[in-house]
């Protein structure tokens, strides 16, 4: 296969993807960072690179509600968003999922208000982690125009059916440059294929009546099923990753292990970070220390199992969450991971650390200052640490 | 334009079993419509009444599909819907003929819906929107919306001790549909049945997009006996309290003109809501309402190019 190399942002990547896909139906609203995205893609629609009908509306909740009746009636729906956009999306994320409607949206990570601010952090899809939307968060654009490429195939899977978001960073992903490789137009939409639901509203023959009311005697079965699907669809989409790499040659995980067989101490870590990580493990290790990164690419489902059996070995994990969970307990990644390592035997050191906020920088310094703790937490056994923060004047 | 016989003969789109109140005035109104398309519909409803009476799972009173998803975007949900219809279609992945309803109540219409219903039709999806106004909040309970007239009582707008019900003017939904420089936007009600039938017929055979308000009087949130909906709505036009148009292409007709117009009185002593009228200092009140009455009617006919406008 023929891979074409360019130079793209994160936003770029996104809509190389989605005019690759060329869905049925777009509805989008423009909100910073994700912009780009909408201008993009509604410039291949103007030079008629893609024939998809765009709906350019008039907020971010009708983005997501004509996304939804576009799903519903039989076409393959994809919106875009970030930060209030997706806030004002919240009532129809629920709706999305809970319709079981494999709606593909890219996600450009950023913070909330107030105080306003545009740039990164995970607030947004942290926020929406128990909407019972797939989340992919992706390390480069590479990994975006990839995940976005998987995306449908996972959605669409008729025993999956859920919303995928696929999360980027804003700025530090959305904007900035770097080397994709691109797959041959054909080759992708062979991948994707075309979506073809077993129920629409368009079918003369078989009208349906979605989003019905449901009493106690049944609501309740209706969100354990739901439920049921997100708890057993992993394996699903590591099958889609699986044929992914064989057709384009780049294996993804639900979990991205890295020199992590023989680690003692762990960061734990989701997005671009990623990488600032994986140059400080690298450094460390030829510095002797038996150090690891596992990068968390798929955070819903919560894969707690491969968590387990990969970190059960290590002495020591520090979480990074780019989200304040305002629980006064640390961010959201921290509370999971420590959850689903409860039960191990011995049980390592957990501790979590904030960071990032606002998209203040995260330096290898500041990594090698988490590893350095982590060391001496372990050390003297503290089980007790709770939450930290990186890099903040207090 | 269907005899009332031919009507009566069409299957039944918007089936009985459903589970809304005696005398109803917006379930006439939903089979009325649902009887009028000779093309296969899609329907879709805003959180509200109608919805909750109409699909209580696992029974459904619908026979064409039918879609809801939350309160304020019937309009942007059928946005999407009709997105898709044109997509398929044009990619040849769909050769079945659709026509495309939204509803909603005054709730879902005029106030948390209004915004996706104004970016509905300033972006010209093809399809109907039908806000059955029941002029308040009917599923919850009977609050205030801002399509309540002036001077009603709810539970949100009380008339008391003070305060003699709702303060502010109705918003004039039809006027602002109108604004929007559709090609059809036309007001209806449950008692005229031919007139209402025309025009749910007229809107869906326009390419563009389109909107009918349509009067649902509600016998418990108005307060009336429930065998009187017909007869009330009748009131309401013979008084001018909902005078009876259309707008085509932004041109006014006034499709039913009362041989001899009513005291808006006739209207309202029927109603528990304007039952604090009739008490001692409800005569300025009621003189109020008829002004009101009367002005808008003025307008109308003014605009419509009508003797008697003002």
């Amino acid at each position: 296969m023929e891979k074409t190399l360019r130079a793209l942002t994160g936003n770029e990547a996104a809509a190389e993807a989605m005019r690759q896909i060329n869905p049925d139906v777009v509805a989008a609203y423009p909100i910073t960072p994700q912009t780009e995205i909408v201008q993009l893609y509604s410039g291949f629609v103007a030079d008629g690179i893609v024939d998809t009908e765009t709906v350019a509306v008039e907020s971010e909740h009708s983005s997501m509600s004509a996304t939804i009746g576009a799903s519903a009636a039989g076409a393959r729906a994809m919106t875009a968003t970030s930060s209030q956009g997706l806030a004002l999306m919240w009532e129809m994320l629920y709706i999305a999922s809970g319709l079981r409607l494999p709606i593909v949206m890219p996600m450009v990570n950023r913070t909330l208000s107030a105080p306003l601010n545009i740039h990164c952090d995970h607030s947004d899809s942290m926020g929406a982690r128990d909407s019972g939307w797939i989340q992919i968060y992706a390390e480069d654009s590479q990994e975006v125009y990839d995940s976005l490429i998987q995306a449908p195939r996972i959605a669409e899977h008729p025993e999956i059916l859920l919303p995928t978001m696929v999360c980027l960073d804003g700025f530090i992903l959305s904007h900035a440059m770097m080397g994709v490789e691109l797959y041959p137009d054909e080759e992708v939409r062979d991948f994707v294929g075309i979506y073809e639901p077993e129920y629409a509203l368009l079918n003369k023959a078989q009208p349906i009546t979605m989003g019905a009311i449901d009493m106690f005697d049944y609501y309740f079965e209706h969100k354990r099923a739901h439920a049921e699907a997100m708890r057993t669809c992993k394996p699903r989409i590591q099958a889609v990753f699986d044929e992914f790499a064989e057709r384009f040659g780049t294996q993804y995980g639900l979990i991205e292990p890295y020199r992590l067989d023989d680690a003692e101490h762990v960061v734990v870590v989701l997005g671009s970070t990623a990488g600032t990580v994986r140059v400080v493990v690298d450094e460390l290790r030829e510095r002797g220390e038996a150090v690891g990164m596992l990068k968390l690419r798929v955070f819903r489902p919560f894969p707690a199992e491969e968590l387990i059996d990969t970190l059960a070995h290590v002495r020591g994990i520090a979480v990074l969450d780019r989200a304040e969970g305002m629980a006064g307990l640390g961010g959201p990644v921290y509370g999971e991971i420590r959850s689903a390592l409860y039960d191990l035997d011995p049980r390592p050191v957990v501790t979590g650390y904030v960071y990032g906020l606002g998209g203040r920088d995260i330096r290898v310094e500041d990594i090698e200052a988490v590893f350095d703790e982590l060391k001496g937490d372990v050390k003297a056994g503290r089980k007790d640490q709770r939450c930290r923060y990186i890099g903040v004047r207090e | 334009m269907p005899t009332v016989k031919e009507l009566t003969a069409r299957p039944t789109v918007f089936t009985g079993g459903h589970r809304a109140c005696a005398g109803c005035g917006a379930a006439i109104t939903f089979r009325m419509l649902m009887e009028t398309p000779d093309v296969p519909v899609v329907a879709g409803i805003a959180t509200g009444c109608m919805e909750v009476v109409s699909t209580i799972f696992p029974f459904t009173a619908w026979k064409c599909s039918y879609i809801h998803t939350a309160f304020e975007n019937s309009a942007a949900t059928m946005s999407g819907v009709e997105s898709a219809y044109r997509s398929l279609t044009r990619r040849g992945r769909l050769n079945q003929e659709f026509r495309f309803v939204a509803m909603g109540g005054d709730g879902g219409t005029y106030d948390i819906g209004f915004q996706s219903l104004s970016g509905a039709m300033e972006r010209g999806h093809r399809m109907l929107y039908v806000c059955y106004d029941n002029q308040a909040y009917m599923n919850t309970g009977i609050q205030r919306s801002s399509a309540t007239p002036t001077w009603a009582h709810t539970t949100t707008s009380p008339a008391g001790e003070v305060i003699p019900g709702k303060r502010e003017a109705r918003k004039d939904l039809t006027a602002i549909m109108v604004a929007h420089e559709i090609p059809y936007a036309a007001q209806g009600t449950v008692s005229m049945w031919r007139d209402l039938v025309n025009k749910v017929e007229k809107a869906l055979n326009t390419d563009g997009p389109t909107f009918i308000n349509v009067l649902a009087p509600c016998p418990l949130g108005w307060g009336f006996p429930t065998q009187d909906t017909i007869a009330i709505g009748r009131d309401a036009v013979d008084t001018c309290f909902w005078p009876l148009y259309e707008v085509v292409n932004g041109e006014y007709k006034i499709t039913y003109k009362p041989k001899e117009k009513k005291p808006v009185e006739e209207f309202l002593r029927q109603q528990t809501r304007y039952r604090h009228l009739s008490r001692k200092g409800g005569e300025p009140i009621l003189k109020d309402i008829q002004e009101s009455v009367d002005s808008k009617w003025h307008k109308l006919l003014k605009l419509a190019g009508e003797e008697g406008g003002e």
